[in-house]
């Protein structure tokens, strides 16, 4: 049951088949099963989980009206806020913090009807490309339990793709949401830059932040898209535009619509497996009656310097406030103030983010700020240019998601610089604060491959169209890593 | 060797919203500890700031009164440090890109009207505030405790251009930005309470010499009298040690009040890098002609211009003019009186006198008595018609200050009305003088100058009540 | 390049090893070496982008709503007194 998408379950909740009890329990035996070699959790949040199911049959057999995502069990990155429930960022600095409010996407979450399986690792505070930065422990790919399930949505890629969940949240800042779901074989989805609230969402980089889907298929992503996006009076930096329905957006049809492929994203430094299956799809799309055209957009090779720059600036500045003060960690070792600052931060960040605080107080500090900071922002402008350019011609772009499949656990972790430029297809599209998808599009070595569709801004309604059409005329979505049919496989109902 | 001095000012102004800066909290000053927070102004994990649209109005209004050119964008930025006061670590303020540049103020000083530049408007949230433990201040603390109630309440920065020359003028400089913001209800503007905030900035240098000195800043000013005494400290300091020989070196002085001098801090192995940059949580202001006009009309009279009313149109004195002035509830008092009444001095004396007495008396301002303009007319329209005497309103005035009652209501009571009927006088007056036969015939024989004794008596008799001017005539005619 | 790392460590208020003083400052050398990149891009006249979307003016109205449950606030304090956080001496 636990295999399932979430509108194949809402169809037979409706119809009374099935109870939200008996789809979360499963959940909660699968989790029980793969949990030990999966590890994608942090927390779980089994007993108010039962509760919500609970609540949600009432309200299915008292024959109110329910929505899509009323009554499914949903899984939350442990870096967005859950009133009470332990949020920790896979940090030790908040390795005790219960935030006093739910993130605006968690109560909209709360207010489907959704059942919150429990929070989901991750690189802690969101840095990372394989959640081997978790200051807890490393999840690992379904696919191989020896690799990484990307980063830094990890935790929720891997719930989802091994059936822990139904379906689950992301965070995506330089590709944190779409890299994991494409190396753990599932569909994520980045928003427009403000289309979703991100009042909740402990902020990492502010200007380049969004929460999105991760899901088993392109529909399930659509009806979350449905119950997250939408302007928030919390977030000044939300778009006031209203939620078109994205389901209507779910049509098989790409005739005529105009494809670039990007060529910069196609080139050395990509491996031969993955440029061969974007090659494909994209023949597939010209056999779909689709124009694909391949397209050059040249200051893609400033794209993984300018968002280093930028993203820990931000983040410099963001985690300033975690200081032992008010919450979470405070180190022993504080006989005064300075003391206490300085262990506290020492004893509860990880490598990674230190490093990454030190490069961002580099780049806004005294002397540093005009050719650093300030170089890189004007960078992203001729990024944007760039894809304005390109959009003039093109209707939707497409490229791989990563350069790789899921490479092995540790394999990256001794050179920080080889980990950033593995975020090249998806650091570009943050910067210009356009959406993003990505869909599984073939295995190499066992290995699920991603293919990445680019949209323009407030444009979410093509992206899932273009991506919606090729899933329904592949079976990609169908392939199920091992160990997750060893325990329930997909049951008749 | 003769200097000039060289000052200028940094105010920090606490604005008068009902909510914070960034968040709805309330800004009442008084509650208890962490009972005015939210998850936004402590600085919880995910939080993200929404601007009070009315601190910038506020903001508008007060760099519209200083003169000020109101910047077409204006960009929030972070002004990154540490300290426990200070929740996120950072302070959103602005740097680059303030709301307002360029404007100007003009102080009285001696008599004469000197003109202060302005250069920047802009708009910030305030920190929380630190209870030292083990000791009065920071030094020699063992811990310290935090209460956020005051983090992120709007505060409007005003800098001044460094053209003040001396500790006196920057005292004026106060006392008329104080009362500018209190005009314009932007600010109730007490340093005692802390609303409003001053630091300044000082150097000497030759007389004639165009460039600036080394400059200390000198924090610490509680009060209008401590700007003026710790900036003749710092003052003399300079010149002491240029004169001496020595070199200024540029710290920060904190004033000591007990001490009237200022002490410099030990200087940090490190300066404050803020590393600004512009607030990404934030989208920038743009305020367009139409909302800045809006603003521009309900400015109202500033104080400058109304002393001047009512001195010409008025005819008042210039001291009662600036007594009237003192603060906004007491010249709208006057000025709501004066719709009632025809003559200004009138109003003006008693202002001045009784109600004045009354107040301070009661250690109060006007705006919290319960006696209405309207109320307070029906009075002297009472002594006018001759209902009661001058000096019996005294008396009634603060009866009404006090209890709110009318003057009719009063005087029923009390038994107050004027006697002018003659007849009445006369019984009065015989008892007085069938009860004073040593007066009497010291009269009789010539020594006028007793008549001042009977009409005190009668007076006496009547409670105040007797008409004084018909007293004395009726008390010669029995008399004689 | 050489970065005055202990410098940029008090900034953050990073307490370091001299063994993570030393690795970083490597790291961070190489990271801002490739970055250096970005100077081979001509950018006069060009306005840096802040914001992702072209918004302007988004305010709130000045209305006092009280917090409904500062005690979840106050609930993650390491270290209370009479209702006030307390921080351990703070040397100027």
């Amino acid at each position: 049951m636990n295999s399932y998408t979430a509108h194949e379950l809402h169809a037979r909740l409706k119809n009374k088949e099935i109870s939200s009890v008996e789809i979360t329990e499963a959940v909660f035996r699968q989790i029980e099963t793969v949990e030990d070699k999966i590890k994608s959790y942090v927390t779980l949040n089994k007993e108010l989980a039962i509760l919500a199911a609970r609540e949600a049959d009432k309200k299915i057999n008292s024959g109110e009206n329910i929505g899509p995502l009323t009554g499914i069990p949903i899984a939350i990155k442990d870096n967005m806020c859950t009133k009470s429930i332990l949020t920790t960022c896979s940090s030790k600095i908040l390795a005790n913090y219960l935030p006093p409010y739910n993130a605006t996407a968690v109560e909209k979450l709360k207010e489907a009807g959704a059942v919150a399986v429990g929070k989901t690792n991750l690189d802690e505070f969101a840095m990372g490309s394989s959640t081997e930065n978790s200051g807890f422990h490393t999840t690992r790919n379904p696919w191989n339990t020896e690799n990484v399930p990307g980063g830094s949505s990890g935790g929720s890629a891997a719930a989802v793709s091994a059936d822990e969940c139904i379906l689950a949240l992301g965070s995506d800042t330089g590709g944190s949401i779409r890299q994991p779901a494409s190396f753990c074989g599932v569909v994520g989805l980045k928003p427009t830059y403000g289309r979703v609230s991100r009042y909740g969402l402990v902020a990492f980089a502010s200007s380049l932040d969004q929460i999105g889907p991760i899901t088993k298929d392109v529909t399930d992503a659509a009806i979350l898209m449905n119950v997250i996006a939408g302007h928030d009076p919390l977030d000044s930096t939300s778009a006031n535009l209203p939620v078109p329905d994205y389901r209507k957006a779910l049509i098989d049809d790409v005739k005529r619509f105009r494809v670039g492929l990007i060529s910069e994203l196609m080139g050395n430094g990509i491996d031969e497996d993955i440029k061969k299956a974007v090659k494909e799809a994209a023949r597939l799309f010209e056999k779909l009656g689709a124009i694909v055209e391949e397209v050059s957009l040249p200051t893609f090779e400033y794209a993984v310097s300018t968002y280093y720059i930028i993203a820990p600036a931000e983040a410099s500045s963001n985690l300033a406030r975690y200081d032992g003060v008010k919450y979470g960690h405070r180190s022993k070792e504080a006989p005064d103030l300075l003391s206490m600052y300085y262990n506290t931060r020492r004893e509860g960040f990880g490598p990674e983010v230190k490093r990454r605080i030190m490069l961002g107080t580099y780049a806004l500090s005294a002397g540093y700020y005009d050719a650093y900071y300030l170089k890189a922002l004007k960078v992203r402008t001729l990024i944007k240019q760039d894809f304005e350019k390109a959009f003039k011609r093109f209707d939707v772009l497409i490229s791989p998601t990563a350069p790789s499949a899921a490479f092995k656990i540790g394999e990256k972790m001794s050179d920080p610089l080889s980990m950033y430029i593995s975020d090249i297809a998806t650091i570009p599209i943050n910067l210009a604060g356009l959406p993003a998808i990505s869909i599984p599009c073939g295995f190499t070595n066992g290995l699920p491959i991603g293919l990445q569709i680019i949209g323009e801004a407030f444009a979410e309604e093509r992206l899932l169209q273009v991506a919606y059409t090729y899933e329904q005329n592949t079976d990609w979505r169908k392939r199920k890593p091992s160990f997750a049919k060893a325990s329930e496989g997909k049951p008749k109902l | 060797m003769n200097y000039e001095t060289v000052i200028g000012l940094e105010i920090h102004a606490q604005l008068l919203t009902e909510s914070k800066m960034f968040c709805s909290c309330s800004t009442k000053f008084g509650a208890k500890p962490n009972t005015n927070i939210c998850p936004i102004c402590t600085g919880q994990p995910g939080v993200l700031p929404v601007t009070n649209k009315k601190a910038i109005e506020l903001t508008i209004k007060t760099a519209l009164a200083l003169n000020c050119r109101i910047e077409n964008k204006c960009v929030f930025a972070r002004k990154n440090y540490f300290y426990p006061d200070l929740p996120k670590n950072y302070q959103i303020s602005q740097y680059e890109l303030p709301l307002a540049t360029k404007g100007h103020i003009d102080i009285t000083i001696e008599g004469q009207k000197k003109r202060i530049g302005i250069t920047r408007v802009h708009l910030e949230e305030d920190a929380g505030k630190l209870v030292h433990k083990g000791a009065a201040r920071i030094m020699g603390a063992g811990e310290s405790l935090v209460d956020f109630n005051r983090t992120g309440v709007p505060l409007m920065e005003i800098v001044t251009e460094p053209d003040i020359r001396s500790p006196l003028e920057a005292k004026a400089f106060m006392e008329t930005i104080q009362h500018l913001l209190q005009f314009i209800g932007v600010c109730d503007a007490k340093m005692e309470e802390g609303s409003i905030r001053c630091d300044a900035n000082l150097s000497i240098r030759p007389e004639g010499e165009l460039k600036f000195g080394v400059k200390t800043e000198v924090k610490n000013m509680n009060s209008f009298r401590a700007v003026l005494k710790a900036l003749e400290a710092e003052e003399k300091r300079h010149k002491e040690v240029l004169s001496g020989g020595g070199k200024i070196i540029q710290e920060t002085r904190f004033f000591d009040d007990v001490a009237e001098t200022t002490i410099g801090m030990r200087s940090k192995e490190y300066a404050h890098d803020y590393r600004y940059f512009p607030e990404p949580d934030l989208v920038p202001v743009e305020p367009d002609i139409r909302w800045i006009e809006e603003i521009k009309k309900n400015i109202g009279e500033l104080p400058e211009k109304k002393q001047e009313r009512f001195e010409e149109e008025l005819e008042l004195s210039s001291s009662d003019a600036k007594f009237l002035i003192s603060y906004p509830s007491l010249a709208d008092y006057f000025e709501n009186c004066i719709k009632l009444y025809p003559n200004p001095k009138i109003v003006a004396n008693w202002l001045m006198g009784d109600f004045a007495a009354y107040l301070n008396a009661n250690n109060i301002t006007i705006d919290k008595i319960e006696l209405a303009p309207a109320q307070f007319i029906e009075m002297l329209e009472a002594i006018d018609k001759g209902t009661i005497s001058g000096k019996t309103a005294k008396t009634v005035l603060v009866e009404m200050l006090k209890t709110g009652k009318t003057v009719h209501d009063i005087i029923k009571e009390q038994g107050l009305t004027q006697i002018s009927d003659e007849n009445e006088l006369r019984k009065i007056i015989e008892e007085v003088i069938s009860i004073n036969p040593k007066q009497t015939a010291e009269f009789k024989a010539g020594k006028d100058s007793v008549i001042m004794f009977f009409v005190g008596q009668v007076m006496k008799a009547s409670k105040g009540r007797a008409k004084p001017d018909a007293v004395q005539k009726l008390i010669r005619e029995a008399l004689t | 390049m050489k970065i005055d790392v202990d410098h940029v460590a008090r900034l953050a208020r990073l307490g370091l090893s001299d063994e993570e003083k030393k690795l970083y400052g490597e790291q961070l050398s190489r990271i801002l070496e490739y970055a250096e990149t970005l100077n081979k891009l001509p950018t006069e006249g060009i306005e840096p982008t802040t914001h992702s979307l072209p918004m302007k003016n988004i305010f709130r109205e000045d209305k006092a709503i009280p917090c409904k449950d500062i005690e979840s606030i106050t609930i993650n304090s390491p270290q209370e007194e009479s209702g006030m956080f307390v921080v351990p001496r703070i040397m100027e």
